[in-house]
């Protein structure tokens, strides 16, 4: 897979820490494998909504990548209800299913971006880069030395 | 059932699977199917209901089934089987997801289940007022066929009563 020049944490240059979530376990090493290029590191994974909610209070990460469509509780619920305990909380929303009320719904509840399965690597590494603003830097430093999560 | 159901999830199959593996595909045979579908490799089901109801499997010979994983995977070991009905449950759900997407902003409105892996060997039976459109994507690396079983419940909005 390509590699991305990493993105770290503007504060301390540490490698983002991202929450993934969604129900299939085959999505989620496949977003494991792009954080990877992108030099992040996944601090936590989720099969449904529920989970995702505990999870994110668990790792605190700095952004979540999120499956709409899942058992138990769907992922719009699950933004909402992370939003409404913290309202810093960085999310994007990922899924095959784009229709423009699902991307308004979501980002009604919080959501701060919505990606498009499949996903294209240099899609979200833009779109993670623009929802983490100034939180995040590319890190040509890191890139240089090779350096991994 | 009509090709403006229909044409959204072929296009969806075709970008999708030519995404995957990195080439193109053409569609070889498409049939109509009164019979119970049987499974012809590796199979995912994904359940639709709303303004349109059914289901659509989407079913892979085993060769291509392993190929795609692990090209989907960015491994060089087709070999190993482990991933394959999750990779084949989640380009379903990406094929019907992106399909959906298209229906949905024609006006149709409705939910997508979770894909389901479809192990059983017996067939699954179509509704008394749905047949299914059975159709073959020709691949690099073999074939992948897509069952699609829908009806209309309601019309869409924008039709009128």
């Amino acid at each position: 897979m390509e590699q991305f020049t990493p993105l770290v944490r503007s504060k301390d240059q540490r490698p983002i820490r991202y929450l993934v979530v969604d129900d299939s376990i085959f999505a989620r090493k496949n977003l494991a494998k792009m954080i990877e290029s992108f030099g992040g590191q996944v601090a936590g994974e989720a099969g449904d909504g529920c989970t995702a909610i505990a999870e994110y209070t668990r790792t605190q990460p700095d952004i979540v990548l999120m499956d709409i469509t899942m058992p138990q509780m769907e992922g719009i619920e699950a933004a909402e209800r992370i939003v409404r305990q913290s309202p810093d909380a960085r999310i994007v929303m990922v899924s095959s299913v784009g229709y423009q009320e699902n991307i308004i719904a979501a980002l009604q509840k919080g959501a701060r971006h919505f990606v498009q399965k499949p996903v294209k690597p240099e899609v979200l590494y833009e779109v993670v880069k623009y929802v983490l603003g100034d939180s995040a830097a590319a890190s040509a430093a890191q890139a240089a030395a090779g350096v991994t999560p | 059932m009509k090709m403006e159901l229909i044409q959204p999830f072929i296009n969806a199959a075709d970008a999708v699977l030519a995404q995957a593996l990195q080439a193109p595909t053409t569609i070889g045979e498409v049939s109509m199917e009164e019979e119970a579908y049987r499974r012809k490799g590796i199979a995912a089901m994904v359940l639709v209901n709303g303004d349109i109801e059914g289901r659509v499997i989407f079913d892979l010979e085993p060769k291509a089934a392993r190929v795609i994983t692990s090209k989907l995977m960015g491994t060089n070991n087709p070999d190993s089987d482990e991933f394959v009905p999750e990779a084949i449950c989640e380009l379903a759900n990406q094929v019907i997801g992106n399909a959906v997407t298209v229906l949905n902003d024609q006006g149709f409105n409705f939910k997508v289940h979770p894909p389901e892996v479809h192990t059983s060997p017996r067939g699954i039976g179509n509704s008394e007022d749905t047949e299914a459109v059975v159709m073959c994507f020709e691949t690099n690396t073999g074939a992948v066929f897509m069952n699609i079983a829908m009806r209309y419940n309601r019309r869409r909005k924008n039709d009128g009563d």
